[in-house]
C-alpha cells in the first residue's frame, strides 16, 4: 500500500506557540480596557485615576504575551 | 552568532550571502537550529523566489548580537549596539545639561518641550501614584523615564536602527535600580521585620491562607517584579525591531529579487514598514511610561502606610 504525500508541513511547532500565547492576553486586554472605559464613561471625574490603574493592569497582562515571545527564542531545539 | 556580517547601508544586519544561498524548497526541509524560530515567515514568502538572488532572509535573534567593532575578545568589547548606547547617553546628557543651564523664567520652545516631559513625570506619574511621598522619588523616576524614552527611540532613528534597550543589560540595570530602591526605602521606613510583614502578609486574610499567599508574595516582591520590569521592556523592543526588519527586508526582497507582479507587493510591505515605524514611536513612549508607572507603584507599595 503506497501512500502519496500530497502536502507536507515543515518547520518547528514552537513557532505557533506565540500565536497561542497572544490569545489570553488579547482577551484580557480587551476586557481590561473595556471595563476601564466603562468606568470612565460612568464617572468621568475619576478618569485620571482609572487610566493610571488601567495602565498598571495593562502592564501585568501584557507581560504574559511577551513571555510567550521570549520563550519562543529560548526554547528552540 | 559570530557568523553574521555587520550590516548594509541602512544599518540592518544582513546574513552573509553564499552560506545561506538556499532556495525556498530546501529551506523548508533543512532547518538550522538558530534560524528555526522565525523561519515560518521565510517559508511563506519565498514561494515566489525564482532561484536568483539570495532568497529571503528572515530576521532572527542574531540581529541583536552584531560583531564587535573595537576591543574584540575583551570584556570591554564594543559592538554597534553599545556604540548606539554610548552615543544616546551622551546626547541625552548634553541636551539636558544645556536645557538646565539655559533655563529661564520665560521658557524658549526647547525648554518648553523638556519641561512638558518633566512635568508629565512629576504630576502624572509620581504625584498621581505616590501622593505625598512623591518628592523623594521624582528625580529617580524622571531619570528612568527619560533614559528609557531616549534609548527606546533609537530603534526608529535612521542609521542607528536598533533600540539599545533591546538587549537585556540596560533594562536589568534600570530594573535593578528600582528593585534596590524599593527594598531599601521599605526597609528604612519600617525596618526589616516591618517591611517583610507589610509586603508578605497582606492584612485581612484567615491564617491558613498565608501558607498559600506568603510564598507567592515573596516571589512577587523578590523575583517577579524586577524580572518582569526588565523583561517587558526588552521583549517589546525586540519584537518591535524584528517587525521593522521583517517589513524592510521583505521590501528589499520583493523589489529586487522577486519577479514580475510580486514587485508590486513591495509597496505594501514598505507601507507596513512606515506604519510600524510610527507604531514603534508610540510603543517607545508607552513603554517608558509603563516602566516608570510600575516603578512608582512598586515604590508606593513599599513606603505607603498601613491602611
Amino acid at each position: 500500500m503506497d501512500s502519496t504525500t500530497l502536502a507536507a508541513v515543515g518547520g518547528n511547532v514552537a513557532t505557533i506557540g506565540y500565536g497561542l500565547g497572544t490569545l489570553g492576553p488579547g482577551i484580557g486586554l480587551g476586557i481590561l480596557i473595556g471595563k476601564a472605559l466603562e468606568g470612565i464613561a460612568r464617572q468621568p471625574e475619576v478618569a485620571g485615576q482609572l487610566r493610571t490603574t488601567m495602565f498598571i493592569g495593562v502592564a501585568f497582562v501584557e507581560v504574559l504575551a511577551l513571555l510567550g515571545l521570549v520563550t519562543g527564542f529560548l526554547f528552540t531545539s | 552568532m559570530g557568523a553574521f556580517r555587520c550590516e548594509d547601508g541602512l544599518g540592518f544586519p544582513r546574513r552573509p550571502g553564499p552560506s545561506r544561498c538556499r532556495g525556498a524548497a530546501e529551506d523548508r526541509h533543512a532547518h538550522e537550529p538558530r534560524g528555526a524560530t522565525l523561519s515560518t515567515v521565510a517559508t511563506i514568502l519565498p514561494l515566489a523566489a525564482s532561484g536568483e538572488g539570495n532568497g529571503f532572509h528572515a530576521p532572527s535573534i542574531a540581529e541583536f548580537f552584531p560583531d564587535a567593532i573595537w576591543f574584540a575578545g575583551t570584556p570591554f568589547e564594543i559592538n554597534r549596539i553599545v556604540m548606539v548606547r554610548l552615543l544616546t547617553a551622551a546626547v541625552l546628557v548634553v541636551v539636558m545639561v544645556v536645557a538646565a543651564r539655559r533655563a529661564k523664567v520665560v521658557p524658549s520652545r526647547g525648554q518648553n518641550i523638556i519641561e512638558l516631559g518633566l512635568d508629565f513625570v512629576r504630576v502624572n506619574i509620581a504625584e498621581e501614584i505616590l501622593g505625598h511621598n512623591a518628592k523623594r522619588f521624582v528625580a529617580m523616576l524622571t531619570t528612568i523615564f527619560f533614559s528609557i524614552l531616549v534609548f527606546n527611540l533609537t530603534g526608529v532613528v535612521p542609521l542607528l536602527n536598533i533600540s539599545s534597550t533591546a538587549l537585556i543589560g540596560m533594562p536589568i540595570v534600570l530594573a535593578g535600580w528600582v528593585y534596590l530602591m524599593y527594598l531599601w526605602s521599605g526597609v528604612s521606613k519600617f525596618g526589616v521585620g516591618g517591611y517583610l510583614k507589610n509586603s508578605l502578609f497582606p492584612p485581612g486574610l484567615p491564617w491558613f491562607l498565608y501558607i498559600l499567599v506568603t510564598p507567592i508574595e515573596a516571589l512577587q516582591v523578590f523575583l517577579f517584579r524586577p524580572a518582569t520590569l526588565a523583561l517587558r521592556l526588552t521583549a517589546n523592543m525586540i519584537s518591535g525591531h524584528l517587525i521593522l526588519v521583517l517589513c524592510f527586508s521583505a521590501t528589499q526582497f520583493f523589489l529586487f529579487e522577486a519577479g514580475g507582479a510580486l514587485k508590486a507587493a513591495s509597496v505594501l510591505s514598505l507601507g507596513a514598514g512606515v506604519a510600524f515605524t510610527l507604531f514603534e514611536v508610540l510603543v517607545a513612549a508607552l513603554q517608558a511610561y509603563i516602566f516608570t508607572l510600575l516603578s512608582a507603584a512598586y515604590l508606593n507599595m513599599a513606603v505607603e502606610e498601613e491602611h
